[in-house]
């Protein structure tokens, strides 16, 4: 199980205190964490069924959403302090995201999908370029790597690629540049047992190689197998989470 | 990459609803640039009509009528100025030269214009340019001989010559009246090409020219605007007589020095024995421009509108695809994108949205100018050609490119905002 506790421990990647968010216009908290630390290096499976404040708590760890009360820090820095914009440096700088589905933009070619964090964040694209000697290289590197054939598949349009295939690309591009901390938002639902073990295999290597911590959201539980730790979401989170399905209409 | 390329290969993506973004903003825009375009040429072709004329004078009228009819062409004068009047007055010291215009008459649908060899001598349009023969009987070529060497010679505008098939030495009747059709044929009194002049872009080209004496036969037959039945003068008979003009239409004249022209001026419109108008072409032109600079504004105005209802098109085509833009927005934001940058993304795809309507644009217009110019040089005589954009069509074109790029930013405004709410969410 993770550990738990008040206080950013040293080795800490993910340190939360408190942590409380209310979507605007709604009348109760979608997320109330007291206390949640997730170790550097790590490999976490976060459990939850839909509606339980999953994808509310990546937000706000990948600095997209802003805590309405509490602390977050990630490596080290408190989230909470920092102005809009030097929050989106942050997650440019520090954070790799893997979605559902439909991860690629269609009208970019395969490399320049992967490239993509490069364009925002100079300190990953330096890394990159440092990696693989030129970002494209490290971008080949990284697909190779993930078991994709990147002169066979770079002539047809990613949308093209097969599920799977597509998110293999995410996670090339979620961990170009080596950010700190890779999250995962249900990356494997649409795919099928054998497809979800081989990503899962390929993304778990990619990470420990980048030095990366995952955070992998699922409600599927037989994946939990292979993880560091698993943190159920339901038990941690102290929100009522009877609004289910009230985040989608809240800011319509 | 830099945003502009995303926003180019996302334009690419959804290469169908922005082509016809682009296609209406470019249809618009060389509406736009057409209308301009003819407005000036029409301009330019009706200052280019009458050069180095001093005075314009006629029957107490309108300036704007006066010069409408005898220099344009268009309409008909009320009345006319007696003989003895143009006489008198072409007498005076100050003037050095003067062309009579006899008007009233017409052949096959173009204006028959009677003058005399002065008209050749002294008219000019452009830049000054004198009237050329392109074609003529050997007897009537030269400096100083009469193009109307015969009572029943007459000179051709060359897209008379052109339209109607003639070469000289062939016979024309000459209808009285300006009709294009029926009327009464002078039928017995045939006249014979003598020349043809090179075209002018002016109503030049499309008068025919006769000497006052030969308006004078054509009518001699005729008593109180009918011909008098029964009585037939041959042509042989007419060349004998001595014929004496009534009466001129208008007259153009060309004074000794420009400080006479106002003293002239004044002293015709204050004929006592006739009542006579005499005008500046140029003042009269500009009269003309401020009333029909109405009717200009009114083209540009409508036109306006369409250019509003493209860029109108253009907002709604980007607000429609910002629903099926939200994952694109959302990968964006999570690789990093500031709400800033999408915001800049999107407006930046308003503004080449608008660069390629106004390059279409262009194009277009251009096309239609090409294409259409000959045409419409037939049709209205009026010359379009190809030029290079003015300095205003610029500045129309930049102000609508930052109109595309500040509408754009309504959408862009509605993605920002969305940016920020949808957090990390991605939906299908």
């Amino acid at each position: 199980m993770p550990a738990v506790g008040p206080g950013p421990a040293a080795t800490s990647a993910i340190d939360i205190v408190d942590l409380r968010f209310r979507w605007p216009g709604q009348t109760r908290d979608v997320l109330d964490i007291p206390a949640l630390s997730i170790a550097a290096g790590s490999r976490v499976f976060v459990r939850g069924a839909s509606g339980s404040g999953k994808t509310t708590l990546l937000s706000l760890i990948g600095a997209v959403l802003k805590p309405d009360a509490g602390r977050i820090r990630i490596d080290g820095t408190a989230l909470e302090s920092l102005s809009g914009g030097a929050r989106d440096t942050f997650r440019a700088d520090r954070i790799g995201f893997v979605f559902q589905m439909f991860n690629l933009l269609p009208f970019l070619g395969l490399v320049d999908n992967v490239l993509l964090p490069c364009r925002f964040s100079s300190t990953r694209r330096e890394r990159a370029a440092a990696d693989g000697g030129t970002l494209e290289n490290e971008a080949r590197r990284l697909l190779a790597a993930l078991d994709l054939d990147v002169d066979a598949l770079a002539s047809r349009p990613v949308s093209h690629l097969s599920v799977g295939q597509q998110q293999r690309v995410a996670a090339a591009r979620a961990l170009i540049g080596r950010p700190s901390i890779v999250i995962a938002d249900e990356p494997t639902s649409a795919l099928d047992a054998d497809a979800r073990q081989h990503f899962l295999e390929l993304l778990f290597g990619e990470v420990a190689a980048a030095g990366a911590t995952l955070v992998f959201v699922s409600h599927d539980r037989a994946l939990e197998n292979g993880f560091d730790d698993v943190i159920d979401l339901m038990g941690l989170n102290t929100a009522s989470t009877g609004g289910q399905g009230m985040r989608a209409e809240a800011l319509r | 990459m830099s945003l502009a390329r995303l926003a180019w290969a996302s334009l690419l993506n959804r290469r169908l609803t922005a082509g016809l973004a682009i296609l209406a903003i470019a249809m618009s825009v060389a509406l736009l640039l057409s209308v301009e375009k003819i407005r000036r040429d029409a301009r330019t072709s009706f200052g280019n009509t009458i050069s180095d004329v001093d005075l314009v004078v006629g029957a107490r009228s309108g300036a704007i009528q006066l010069l409408l009819y005898s220099v344009f062409r268009i309409g008909d004068a009320t009345n006319n100025v007696s003989w003895e009047s143009y006489e008198e007055i072409i007498a005076r010291p100050e003037v050095r030269w003067a062309v009579p215009l006899s008007l009233g008459d017409s052949h096959r649908g173009f204006r028959v214009l009677g003058t005399d060899a002065s008209y050749f001598e002294h008219y000019r349009h452009g830049d000054g340019r004198a009237l050329r023969f392109a074609t003529a009987d050997p007897s009537t070529q030269g400096p100083g001989v009469n193009p109307f060497a015969d009572l029943f010679d007459a000179v051709l505008g060359s897209e008379v010559a052109r339209t109607l098939g003639y070469s000289v030495g062939d016979p024309i009747v000459v209808s009285h009246g300006t009709g294009r059709v029926g009327l009464v044929n002078h039928d017995d009194q045939p006249f014979r090409v003598a020349g043809i002049l090179m075209p002018t872009g002016t109503p030049v080209d499309r008068t025919v020219h006769v000497s006052l004496e030969g308006i004078e036969a054509m009518h001699v037959d005729w008593s109180r605007g009918a011909p008098v039945p029964g009585q037939t003068t041959s042509p042989e008979t007419l060349r004998a007589t001595e014929l004496q003009p009534r009466a001129v239409t208008a007259f153009m004249l060309g004074l000794d020095s420009p400080r006479s022209v106002l003293r002239v001026q004044r002293s015709i419109n204050d004929y006592t024995d006739e009542p006579l108008l005499a005008v500046l072409p140029g003042v009269a032109l500009r009269e003309l421009w401020n009333l029909v600079g109405v009717a200009e504004r009114a083209l540009l105005i409508v036109s306006s509108f369409v250019v509003v209802a493209a860029l109108v098109n253009l907002v709604s085509v980007l607000l429609a695809s910002l629903d099926a833009r939200r994952r694109e927005i959302a990968i964006l934001r999570a690789s990093g994108a500031r709400p800033a940058q999408v915001f800049t993304l999107l407006a930046l795809e308003a503004g080449l949205l608008g660069l390629g309507g106004i390059a279409g644009g262009l194009a277009l217009h251009y096309a239609v100018v090409l294409v259409g110019g000959f045409w419409f040089e037939r049709r209205f005589g009026l010359a379009v050609g190809v030029t290079w954009p003015e300095a205003t069509d610029w500045a129309m074109l930049g102000t609508i490119l930052v109109s595309a790029t500040v509408v754009g930013c309504l959408p862009a405004w509605r993605a920002y905002r969305r940016s920020l709410a949808d957090g990390m969410t991605v939906r299908v």
